[in-house]
């Protein structure tokens, strides 16, 4: 029989493991800030301008959206725990359409942006100057790398959701959802900060 | 006197303590609910702020709401509060290493 408190010991070792995966994230994003800060530091007046180009009000819908799917998937945490598997189908579940709503918002932002002869390597962009290709080519590439971290946690979250209905996740055994969820706030914590630096200081 | 209890209850009884143990680390429903909520209104207080001209101060204003708003996350949705503090600690450690990085970046292009 297997003792608890060696599940228990192996879950921690687990999460000790996905914490490192989402550090070398963090560090990967915390160089593209880093990249962002000093092209904005010698292109002030371009950034300005062309923060204004963006829509704040999709910047603050997907904002929004993505804190509450955080807030799904963690409360799906305690459903499992408390042995509510219908309650913590239905709170992944949601987050999983939260995290497609987000992709849908995004696509109707990069198409206005396409059909203002706006996207990497666009000649109408390079005749307004190096200030605006770099705004522009650093915010398709970090929200188009974040996208590709939605796509992949939104994955995980429905593979995390066939392991639950099938029962290999319960209230003694949720290892894989708690570090399913880890990943998915981690892609919530760096919009928190892709939101101001692209939408909110002009 | 021997008090020790046979092994087999002594085991039981370090599962039930276990157990009931886990049981009190369950963060209830509400307190994510009042989280999600001060993030909203965190992040419309941010938006706000940004459309009143403050001058410079609107960049630190919304990055120190971000950084307001990541700790939430970090401490209630990931757990930190109730875990080990062993990953509070590695968290600040990479948020110190990548804010060091920053500082030296910022020092070199400032005053070269």
């Amino acid at each position: 029989m297997i003792n608890p408190s060696d599940i228990h010991r192996q879950a921690e070792t687990a999460k000790l493991g996905m914490w490192v995966f989402l550090f070398t994230e963090m560090l990967l994003f915390g160089g593209l800030f880093i990249v962002y800060s000093v092209y904005r530091l010698r292109n002030a007046a371009a950034f300005h301008l062309a923060a204004r180009e963006m829509s704040i009000v999709i910047g603050t819908a997907n904002t929004i959206i993505l804190l509450v799917s955080s807030s799904t998937i963690a409360m799906s945490i305690t459903a499992i725990r408390k042995n509510n598997k219908r309650l913590a189908l239905i709170l992944t579940g949601l987050t999983v359409i939260l995290g497609f709503l987000f992709l849908i918002n995004k696509y109707f932002e990069w198409g206005e942006h396409f059909s203002q002869q706006i996207y990497p390597g666009s000649s109408a962009l390079a005749l307004r100057g190096q200030g605006d290709v770099l705004f522009f080519g650093l915010y398709f590439f970090m929200t188009g790398l974040h996208a590709l971290h939605i796509i992949i946690g939104v994955t995980i979250i429905i593979v995390v959701m066939t392991f639950i209905s099938r029962g290999r996740i319960h209230s003694d055994r949720y290892s894989v959802l708690e570090n399913g969820a880890l990943y998915w706030h981690l892609v919530d914590l760096i919009w928190i900060f892709l939101f101001p630096l692209f939408y909110l200081i002009t | 006197m021997d008090i020790s209890l046979p092994a087999f209850l002594s085991d039981h009884l370090k599962r039930i303590i276990l157990m009931e143990k886990e049981q009190e680390n369950i963060t209830p429903y509400k307190t994510f609910i009042i989280v999600l909520a001060v993030l909203i209104g965190l992040t419309l207080t941010s938006v706000a702020l940004t459309r009143i001209y403050l001058g410079a101060i609107t960049a630190v204003a919304a990055l120190v709401i971000a950084a307001v708003k990541s700790s939430f996350v970090l401490r209630i949705f990931m757990h930190l509060k109730t875990d080990k503090r062993m990953f509070s600690v590695l968290v600040i450690a990479v948020a110190l290493l990548i804010s060091t990085v920053i500082t030296i970046t910022f020092l070199d292009y400032l005053y070269r």
